[in-house]
């Protein structure tokens, strides 16, 4: 695997606070990296520095290869950038802001109208390019802005809450172009508020909690992680008295919660198979039994609080 | 193609351009601040002053023209894009801030040569001759870049309101033009005035404009054309330079 971001000691001081404080990951080829925290963790100002938008105050930032600092132009000429707010023209057409674009990305005039026009009909806003961007939704802005990012088409894309605010449709439509782009090969790098997306969408994910990285790798072993102890949830078609579950190999204890029983277990296969057992012995049919793991949002909440000063 | 490379950046400098001439050309605060206010204050002089002759007043005309339209666009154009981020966008975009700057006063260059075009011909049709138009060509065309960069100089500040800029551009405009001989002719303001006037690049090309229409002039010509060309290149590299400076804060 390659390195495509490269970050070592990435350290940003605003007057007299760290926003961003030695923060070092690698994101690599074809992979999507999610970087997730709470608000003022950071994530946008990591961001803006690889991104070549504001300076390093200290570290080093190599995207696709090229330093940041000393071949911004380079680094930007390959990667394309999906800002927090929308910030197309909005005096101008989606086709003019596209082929403006194209002309910073020193694309030839044919090639950025075939450009143009196949994206715009890929976020579905072919019909309504030659109309003024003031009057598009913020989901149509946002897609336009995707748009835009991706004329000159790019080996990575930042997108920084891509579908902060959306509605479902284009929330929708965003993350299955990525997928799509993923697929194609493009690398990716999402800061993202929503769990959930990040849970469905991203190979790995970096937490940041008040300027400091405090975990990286695949969410699910990041969910994993943060709890040594399983919760399996089971009900019978019958009473069972809770002193006996809770005497079962691998069962630590067991709370009854409504008609269902919550067991924790320190090895959860062991504890699966002493109920599958208990449940032949005495006749009493599961009637429904399901793992609870921990969810991306609890991995948050553990790490985040967990690194509070 | 190598993206940072000079020709590469030029092409995108002037893709900057173009987008400043259909956005901002017809913005409010530019057509009034490079338009109407030069043309209001013209017309309080010609009323006022009627002894002064209508060739004199005619050069004051295109000086100021020149010197109001340059700088109109260039000083807001960074505060409305701060504020819209869309200079965000632009500085994640493979293009320097030199060149981002250079788009710019393309832009701004244009504006003030197309509408000083048009005082030029007012001039004529009223009954001035043209001595000297090829003269009169290059210097509007050195004159406008000089502007256009004092026009950016004027934005260098990193504020996001227009408006605050606009106010100070004021602030430094109008002065200039009541110390550059433009209302009051150089031979006849006292010698601070005049080492005011020195000071100012509207002055020389004032000069240039008067000795295109009347042949007569103050300072040698090529005075006037050397002056104006070392205020160009002294405006247009700080201006890039400080803007490298500032960007960052704007953002």
């Amino acid at each position: 695997m390659t390195a495509v971001i490269h970050a070592s000691d990435l350290t940003k001081i605003f007057g007299k606070s760290t926003a961003v404080d030695h923060v070092s990951f690698e994101v690599q080829k074809g992979e999507i990296f999610g970087f997730l925290g709470p608000n003022g963790a950071g994530k946008t100002t990591t961001t803006r520095m690889l991104t070549g938008v504001i300076p390093l105050d200290a570290g080093t930032a190599t995207i696709l290869g090229y330093d940041i600092r000393s071949e911004p132009v380079q680094a930007k000429q390959r990667f394309g950038v999906v800002p927090e707010t929308s910030n197309a023209y909005t005096d101008l057409t989606a086709c003019q802001n596209l082929m403006l674009m194209g002309e910073l990305y020193g694309l030839p005039r044919a090639r950025a109208e075939k450009r143009s026009s196949d994206l715009l009909g890929m976020v579905g806003l072919l019909e309504r390019k030659d109309q003024k961007v003031q009057a598009y939704s913020k989901g149509m802005k946002q897609r336009l802005i995707l748009a835009m990012a991706l004329i000159h088409e790019p080996e990575l894309l930042f997108l920084d809450e891509p579908t902060s605010g959306l509605d479902v449709q284009s929330t929708q439509m965003i993350l299955s172009l990525l997928r799509d782009l993923n697929q194609q090969g493009t690398t990716i790098f999402l800061t993202t508020h929503n769990m959930e997306e990040a849970n469905r969408l991203c190979h790995r994910v970096g937490i940041i909690r008040a300027g400091k990285i405090v975990a990286i790798d695949a969410p699910e072993k990041l969910k994993t992680a943060i709890d040594r102890v399983h919760k399996i949830e089971v009900s019978f078609d019958r009473e069972i008295p809770g002193d006996t579950l809770a005497g079962l190999s691998g069962v630590i204890t067991a709370t009854r919660t409504g008609d269902k029983w919550q067991i924790t277990a320190d090895n959860r296969d062991t504890a699966i198979r002493s109920l599958v057992t208990f449940s032949e012995q005495n006749s009493a049919t599961i009637v429904t039994l399901n793992t609870l793991a921990p969810s991306l949002d609890d991995a948050f909440l553990r790490l985040t609080q967990e690194a509070q000063p | 193609m190598n993206p940072a490379g000079f020709s590469e950046q030029m092409r995108r400098a002037w893709a900057i351009a173009k987008k400043d001439i259909r956005i901002y050309y017809f913005k409010g605060p530019v057509l009034i601040f490079g338009v109407f206010m030069p043309l209001f204050l013209f017309l309080a002089f010609f009323m006022g002053s009627r002894q002064l002759p209508l060739s004199f007043l005619i050069s004051g005309l295109v000086g100021m023209t020149l010197f109001f339209t340059a700088t109109a666009v260039s000083p807001a154009i960074f505060p409305w894009e701060g504020q819209a981020k869309t200079l965000e966008r632009l500085a994640s975009c493979p293009i320097t801030i030199e060149a981002i700057v250079f788009g710019d006063m393309i832009a701004s260059i244009l504006f003030g040569i197309g509408i000083t075009i048009i005082t030029v011909i007012i001039g004529l049709a009223l009954g001035l001759s043209l001595l000297h138009g090829i003269l009169l060509l290059a210097a509007i065309f050195i004159a406008a870049f000089c502007f256009s960069a004092i026009g950016m100089l004027l934005a260098v500040p990193p504020t996001n309101v227009p408006s605050n800029i606009m106010m100070l551009s004021s602030l430094i405009k109008f002065p200039m033009v009541f110390i550059s001989g433009i209302f009051i002719p150089l031979e006849q303001m006292p010698p601070w005035g005049l080492a005011l006037a020195v000071c100012s690049p509207l002055t020389y090309f004032t000069d240039i404009v008067r000795y295109a229409f009347t042949e007569t002039h103050y300072f040698p010509v090529l005075i006037d054309i050397a002056a104006l060309a070392v205020f160009t290149l002294i405006f247009t590299v700080g201006t890039m330079y400080l803007h490298k400076r500032t960007m960052p804060q704007r953002m």
